[in-house]
């Protein structure tokens, strides 16, 4: 969807086609289109032949998909539990969210609104649970004075089983909710299926389906809203220091520091930008924090646009930790090591959290498995590493080829033995000295056709030292390859 | 619009005067850069001299002698811990770095934090980073090919910032040329033949180093050494059975540092190695992984 086609553009009617088979079919139309007696499902030449002027386009499902994820967000000003509906609709939970607004109906008032001045026409409805709200909403039925009564004059499609149900319930004489839920759910359960009778005690409401919210809740939250939106980021960023330095005396009182924090600065015209920063260790340094969020604006691809101004702001945090007061200052080395934490959170947040790494050692005798790279913002758990021999030289290269690079070898003295010469990125190297094979087998309770590498650590004649392997025993390869995987100081 | 609170002006004015202040000091010292009093081969034993910053230079067919050159340096100086400043470039060319290798080296790696950015710019700036991040022991920055930014002025920015909060900064340059630096060592590594062990299996790793400039000292030495990992030592080898093709015979180790008793009490460690020497025929098969 193409939200600015739709603001402020003349009486032109569009239609959104996608191609299935027997032809391109219209999948979604804008009002002008659906006056013009267009209707969804209409074969392109057909609506072509009835509205010449219609203006087409690619449907992109994809592109609806991120939208409403777009607008789910924004949604998150009035509750933090939202849900998508897909492919248009979205479930909001609003019990004991709207003290903001004196009353459910100012705020589905504000929500339209918002949503009216980027060219969308909504419908909504309230229900007890989810799935009445959802029904009432996409469903039209006959007038009813209370919602249990709404629910029962909807027509049978509401229930929202397949289209072969739906045309046998209405062939049985049920047209409505209230027609099914007259009968007994065993009988209903019996001929529609475990499905028809779950969706009728869901809509009857004893029995409640979940919101499927897109996010936790945070922790520790704080917002603030501007009766007159905000247009300068600078100020905005003054304002997310004051929030922060308020979500501190709250993590300090639960004596706890913040690790993942996220800023959401939600535009008046309902959408929103949000901005999220991780430290290594829990933190409560306000300074800190807004160094990192300026980071986090630097490296955005598209800078922080205000548009009409920012009318609230929050900041959660997702993610906190022990942190005691007194932590830092017991002893002069904890400080020194987190002026490294320091610096690996702000590389990170400019950098991206997989781009600054520590080692991590893993169960596994292949040599590039053998090791994991982690995020350095994770700190992960101090891993034992094999401690080498005394006396021994370094018996795996610093540097690994992943993947192995091929090399050619031209002599070996005993068909089982390294090669006497080889070149590698077109340059023949003679070997002077050599050790092994030392044999790596493949991880053969995973597959079984791995061949068995048998590896020699080689020098040649002017001191470079290297790690190669011959892919496959003869016994199981006929023409084994030659590998150069690793490079030895 | 940006407002800067006072504290930043006041810390401006505590800067300068503590600049103000060093440079009265030099100018009474009567010594405009700092000279490196150590004799020459004080770095075999004690590591490059702290809170400075060096290059070392290294063809890209001896990038892994470089960079285990680089990782000694900071071992025989103790510098803890170290972060690992390299490319994409390098990750794709050179091969990337293998804990399981630097362990065997002598290297802590859960001490070790590495960088991998997507350029010379970014590698630049993180580079500034952390060179003001005095946590740190060792900045390694390592930069593949020419590397054109690494220039006079991104050089002495490194400088001050190594002397300002004591990292001691080792710019591993593979594939480059010497430029005009600020740098207050530079060396180029080379790969040398290994002492082979028992079954003509390679030995310990051994450098070729030439020190081609120093800051108000002697430059143009070299040396040959090989690293011990057990003891935190290089050993020089002998120079004259360590060149040509014909040095199969095994090189003998000289102890350090002759003037020095500190040195040569832990060079006579690593002398006496469990190790037996390549020409003891006896043992031919060795033991591996």
């Amino acid at each position: 969807m193409r939200p600015h086609l739709f603001v402020g553009r003349d009486e032109t009617p569009v239609a959104f086609v996608e191609t299935v088979a027997g032809g391109i079919r219209l999948k979604a139309l804008d009002r002008a289109a659906v006056r013009a007696g267009l209707e969804p499902g209409l074969t392109l030449a057909d609506a072509r032949a009835r509205v010449p002027e219609l203006e087409v386009y690619d449907h992109d499902s994809h592109a609806d998909h991120e939208w409403l994820e777009r607008l789910a967000d924004g949604c998150q000003r009035y509750t933090p539990s939202v849900a998508l509906d897909a492919p248009d609709g979205l479930i909001l939970d609003i019990a004991g969210c709207v003290h903001e607004f004196e009353g459910e109906r100012r705020l589905a008032a504000d929500l339209e609104d918002r949503l009216a001045r980027r060219g969308l026409l909504v419908r909504h409805a309230f229900g007890d649970t989810p799935d009445t709200a959802r029904a009432l909403a996409r469903y039209a039925g006959a007038p009813a004075p209370d919602e249990k009564r709404a629910v029962k004059r909807l027509p049978v499609a509401a229930l929202g089983l397949d289209e072969d149900a739906t045309t046998a319930l209405c062939r049985a004489g049920l047209k409505t909710v209230g027609d099914v839920m007259a009968r007994p759910l065993s009988v209903i359960a019996a001929r529609f299926g475990e499905e028809a009778a779950m969706m009728i005690r869901r809509l009857d409401g004893s029995v409640k389906g979940p919101i499927v919210a897109r996010r936790t809740v945070a922790k520790i939250g704080v917002e603030r809203r501007f009766a007159e939106p905000i247009t300068r980021t600078d100020y905005a960023l003054e304002i997310l220091a004051e929030l922060a330095a308020e979500a501190n005396v709250q993590l300090t009182e639960r004596h706890e520091g913040g690790r993942r924090w996220e800023a959401r600065l939600f535009r008046a015209d309902g959408l929103v930008q949000r901005l999220r920063i991780e430290t290594g260790q829990p933190t409560r340094d306000v300074a800190l924090l807004m160094r990192l969020f300026r980071e986090r604006i630097d490296s955005l691809a598209d800078p922080l646009d205000p548009g009409f101004g920012y009318d609230l702001l929050r900041l959660d945090v997702a993610l906190a930790e022990t942190l005691d007061a007194s932590q830092l200052k017991l002893e002069g080395g904890e400080a020194q090591r987190g002026d490294v934490a320091q610096l690996v959170d702000q590389l990170s947040t400019r950098l991206g959290r997989t781009r600054v790494r520590r080692f991590s050692a893993r169960d596994s005798h292949i040599p590039e498995q053998a090791e994991l790279m982690l995020p350095a913002a994770e700190t992960p758990a101090p891993t034992a590493w094999i401690t080498p021999e005394k006396g021994e030289p370094p018996l795996r290269p610093i540097y690994l080829f992943d993947p192995p690079q091929p090399i050619e070898s031209m002599m070996s003295e005993v068909p089982d033995g390294p090669p006497h010469r080889f070149r590698w990125r077109r340059t023949v190297h003679d070997v002077a000295h050599s050790e092994g094979p030392e044999r790596i087998a493949g991880e053969w309770w995973r597959r079984e056709d791995i061949p068995t590498r048998d590896y020699y650590r080689i020098e040649d004649r002017r001191g470079r030292r290297f790690w190669i392997f011959r892919h496959g025993l003869y016994s199981e390869v006929e023409t084994p390859r030659w590998y150069l995987h690793g490079l030895f100081a | 619009m940006e407002t800067r609170p006072i504290e930043h002006y006041k810390n401006t004015v505590n800067e300068s005067s503590a600049l103000i202040a060093r440079l009265k000091r030099i100018a009474t010292m009567g010594m405009p850069i700092q000279a490196d009093d150590r004799s020459a081969d004080s770095w075999l034993a004690q590591g490059m001299p702290p809170a400075q910053l060096h290059e070392v230079f290294a063809t890209m067919d001896d990038a892994a002698c470089g960079a285990g050159f680089a990782v000694a340096c900071a071992l025989v100086g103790g510098a803890a811990p170290v972060m690992w400043l390299r490319t994409e470039a390098s990750e794709r060319q050179g091969g990337r770095l293998h804990a399981g290798g630097l362990v065997e080296i002598g290297l802590d790696v859960s001490s070790l934090v590495l960088g991998v950015v997507e350029d010379e710019a970014s590698l630049l700036r993180a580079a500034a980073d952390a060179a003001r991040c005095p946590g740190l022991g060792m900045l390694l920055i390592e930069s593949w090919g020419r590397a054109p930014k690494i220039d006079l002025t991104a050089t002495r920015r490194l400088m001050l910032a190594a002397e300002a909060s004591g990292v001691t900064i080792l710019s591993l340059r593979i594939g480059a040329d010497p430029v005009p630096s600020a740098a207050a060592t530079r060396w180029q590594v080379g790969a040398l033949r290994s002492r082979p062990l028992e079954a003509d299996a390679p030995g310990k790793p051994a450098f070729n180093i030439e020190l081609l400039r120093r800051r108000g000292g002697q430059a143009g030495l070299r040396w040959r050494v090989e690293w011990d990992r057990d003891t935190y030592i290089f050993n020089k080898l002998a120079a004259e059975t360590a060149a040509g093709d014909t040095a199969d015979a095994p090189l003998a180790v000289v102890p350090i540092g002759a003037g020095d008793p500190a040195a040569l009490s832990r060079a006579g460690v690593s002398v006496a190695a469990d190790r037996a020497a390549a020409d003891d025929a006896a043992a031919s098969v060795r033991r591996t992984g």
